[in-house]
């Protein structure tokens, strides 16, 4: 585990944002920090930054209680971020990579490759005052990952990019966990925590509410829902399971509990010709969506 | 570790400010003008007068030749009508023609100026003032009081002002130069507190409002950032400070050589006049000079401890005012709304200045002691008081009280600020800032 947080609690004058928070992030995974709007995922990013400081708990950072010397380890991209507008490229990450603890010539080796790797060899003289969003964040990016840090935490990374430039993000993100490197994602997009993510983690209401690898999690939401394509006329009444949906030659059903696979296939190909048969993973959103929703309900 | 990540942000603050052009115009500026000031007057004063010509027309007969003497007028007695001369005084080449009437005792109201073009008032003083004076003697004679006495009542008081310590020390003061030296200095530091505090309430808006406050508090603690800013944009000021200093000596220097040997006999005739035994030297030349003032006081007080009084004062009071500044800086998200808060830091610095007023006309009263030792107020009008003298205690205190006035400050400023930097979105109340000092880490 490259970080633990151990029943951690922040209490703001108003109201709980994090209580009794457990989670174990795996080393050089992508996991993701999932959650609605105001759930407590800023609170828990910027106490791992050590921005604030937890009430209780501890947080055990690569096998050492988190600590001031951690900061130069682990890199940070706010959702809500910016630039010194009146200074260069070059020289701004430059500064940022200093203050990351990097030596100013190690560093500046360091941004000449980021800089052709992202094919923007030309812009170090250039004011931040002159990029346009997108280069901005080209440059942001850069700056979160130049020292090469343990843990990279990402606030939705991809809020502001076009199409092209977010394939390239996602490019760079995964080539950079193949080095080593844990990526922690806060996000509500789904679509990314499908394709990049290992394992996840939801919040709602500041406490944990799901947590684990992704494919455990998604066999865990799954309700025994089948699409079938097939030749034949499909009798209303199936052993062992429900038909919710007929659609031609396809046909979506529900099994019964303790109806295994074969058994549902065996019962099937009795009537018709069976051309597919896929069982439906449920999506993150449809995940998503009921946790929140049972979540909410106790409360 | 923490050491290097505070000074590279000096760094940044120092050098993005020192190469903005704003800075360099404002280092120029000042000594240009601090030297023309000191320049314009020597330079008029040792400028060849032009001497005019004016022709006199006395019909009283009381004036001779040598009661109408003057550096920049020479008089040519005509007789005439005054109906032909005033026509004609022009062509003759004259700049003015006067005329006395015959009864200018009982009827001062009398006397004609005539001239080609407006005439300065210089001139027409002058000539007032001779005509008077010579209608004052006449008068006086009139009342049976001889011209020996009335000359002998043209006393002139030169007073010598000498500062007794309790010792018995006595030094040679001059009130008028301490005064001028003491009002440049109180000036300098209330105008540098609330532009340099500004300048770091600034900053931290920008770093707050531009969004890049969250990664640069992932990388080090608020406190150093602030510490940090706070040092780099004082450095700029002291910076500043220097080239001021610097310039305006090198200015001073050239303007010297300029005018060479003229400055010299010059300099050399206010420091006559410094001696303050002889006044043989008219009034008017003394007024005249109020540089005399300055290079005496420079010559009668201890320059090195006053530059590092004043330098302490600038620093320590601007790291308090500036924390203060930082602290409303990080509570809003634009310099507008920044104002309805910098009234309360500006209310001492302008307070300070009102206070220095009194400081100035009575620097040993209980009103400037207490000015001079309250933290908020003292760094003005310590340095105003400075250049009368202050016994050493008072001086040791002050400075004291002013580091202690500055760490509470900045222990308030620190509290609010870290709070204050994250938050967005939040119409703050003093209310609010209240409860922000309390918030636990």
């Amino acid at each position: 585990m490259i970080l633990s947080i151990r029943q951690v609690v922040k209490k703001y004058s108003d109201h709980l944002a994090l209580d009794h928070i457990d989670l174990e992030i795996p080393r050089a995974k992508i996991f993701g920090l999932l959650g609605p709007n105001g759930a407590g995922k800023t609170s828990l990013i910027r106490i791992i930054n050590q921005i604030t400081a937890p009430d209780s708990g501890q947080i055990i950072f690569d096998g050492e209680p988190l600590s001031p010397k951690h900061v130069d380890q682990i890199g940070y991209l706010p959702e809500e971020r910016g630039l010194y507008k009146k200074m260069k490229v070059g020289e701004q990450l430059l500064y940022l990579a200093q203050l990351k603890g990097m030596s100013k010539s190690e560093a500046i080796s360091k941004l000449k490759d980021w800089f052709i790797r992202l094919d923007i060899k030309d812009w170090w003289n250039k004011p931040v005052d002159d990029l346009s969003k997108g280069m901005q964040q080209k440059t942001q990016f850069i700056a979160t990952v130049v020292h090469e840090p343990k843990l990279l935490i990402l606030d939705e990374p991809f809020s502001g990019f076009d199409p092209i430039n977010a394939n390239m993000l996602k490019d760079e993100i995964l080539a950079i966990k193949e080095r080593g490197t844990t990526i922690l994602f806060s996000t509500h997009r789904m679509e990314t925590v499908e394709e990049l993510c290992d394992d996840i983690a939801l919040i709602n209401h500041s406490r944990v509410v799901l947590a684990g690898e992704k494919t455990e999690v998604q066999n865990r939401y799954k309700q025994n829902i089948f699409k079938i394509r097939y030749l034949g006329d499909l009798p209303p009444d199936l052993k062992g399971m429900k038909i919710l949906s007929v659609n031609g030659q396809s046909a979506t059903l529900k099994m019964d509990i303790g109806i295994s696979s074969n058994q549902a296939i065996s019962e099937i190909i009795s009537h018709v010709d069976l051309l597919e048969f896929q069982e439906t993973i449920p999506s993150f959103n449809d995940i998503f969506i009921q946790v929140v929703n049972e979540t909410n309900a106790y409360e | 570790m923490h050491m290097n990540k505070i000074l590279l942000i000096i760094q940044r603050e120092y050098i993005t400010r020192v190469l903005k052009k704003s800075f360099w115009i404002s280092s120029l500026l000042a000594p240009i003008l601090i030297t023309a000031i000191y320049a314009i007057p020597i330079w008029l004063a040792m400028k060849d007068k032009e001497v005019k010509r004016v022709e006199i027309l006395d019909l009283s007969g009381l004036w001779k030749k040598n009661d109408l003497v003057d550096k920049e007028l020479e008089f040519v007695f005509t007789l005439g009508k005054e109906q032909e001369l005033k026509m004609a005084f022009a062509s003759k080449g004259f700049d003015a023609f006067v005329t006395i009437p015959e009864d200018v005792l009982t009827n001062p109201k009398g006397v004609h100026i005539y001239s080609a073009k407006n005439i300065g008032m210089s001139l027409k003083e002058s000539v007032e003032k001779l005509i008077q004076n010579k209608v004052r003697q006449e008068l006086l004679l009139k009342a049976g009081i001889s011209s020996q006495i009335y000359e002998s009542t043209q006393v002139d008081i030169d007073s010598e002002t000498i500062t007794v310590s309790t010792d018995g020390k006595e030094t040679s003061s001059s009130s008028g130069g301490a005064m001028i030296l003491a009002g440049i200095m109180g000036f300098v530091l209330y105008f540098t507190l609330l532009l340099y505090g500004s300048q770091v309430m600034n900053g931290v808006i920008e770093e707050k409002s531009s969004r890049i406050i969250e990664v640069i508090i992932s990388s080090v603690k608020p406190y150093q950032l602030l510490l940090g800013k706070i040092i780099g944009v004082g450095l700029v000021g002291l910076t500043q400070f220097l080239l001021w200093i610097v310039l305006t000596i090198g200015l001073t220097q050239i303007t010297g050589k300029f005018y060479g040997e003229k400055v010299k006999n010059n300099l050399t005739q206010i420091k006559k006049i410094d001696s303050g035994k002889k006044s043989t030297l008219s009034s008017k030349s003394e007024e005249e000079s109020p540089m005399s003032e300055v290079t005496k006081v420079l010559e009668s007080t201890n320059i090195p401890m006053i530059i590092a009084a004043f330098l302490f004062y600038f620093f320590v009071g601007y790291m308090l005012y500036s924390s203060l500044f930082a602290a409303i800086g990080s509570a809003v998200e634009s310099a507008t709304e920044a104002q309805q808060f910098t009234f309360i830091v500006m209310i001492p610095i302008i307070l300070s200045f009102f206070l220095a007023q009194y400081t100035i006309q009575d620097p040993d009263s209980n009103i400037a002691f207490w000015a001079s030792m309250i933290p908020f107020t003292s760094p003005i009008n310590m340095m105003v008081r400075l250049p009368y003298g202050v016994p050493v205690w008072e001086l040791i205190l002050s400075m004291t009280l002013l580091v202690l006035g500055f760490l509470g400050c900045s222990w308030v400023s620190a509290r609010i600020y870290r709070v204050g930097i994250l938050m967005y979105g939040k119409k703050v109340t003093w209310k609010e800032l209240g409860k922000w000092l309390f918030y636990k880490g």
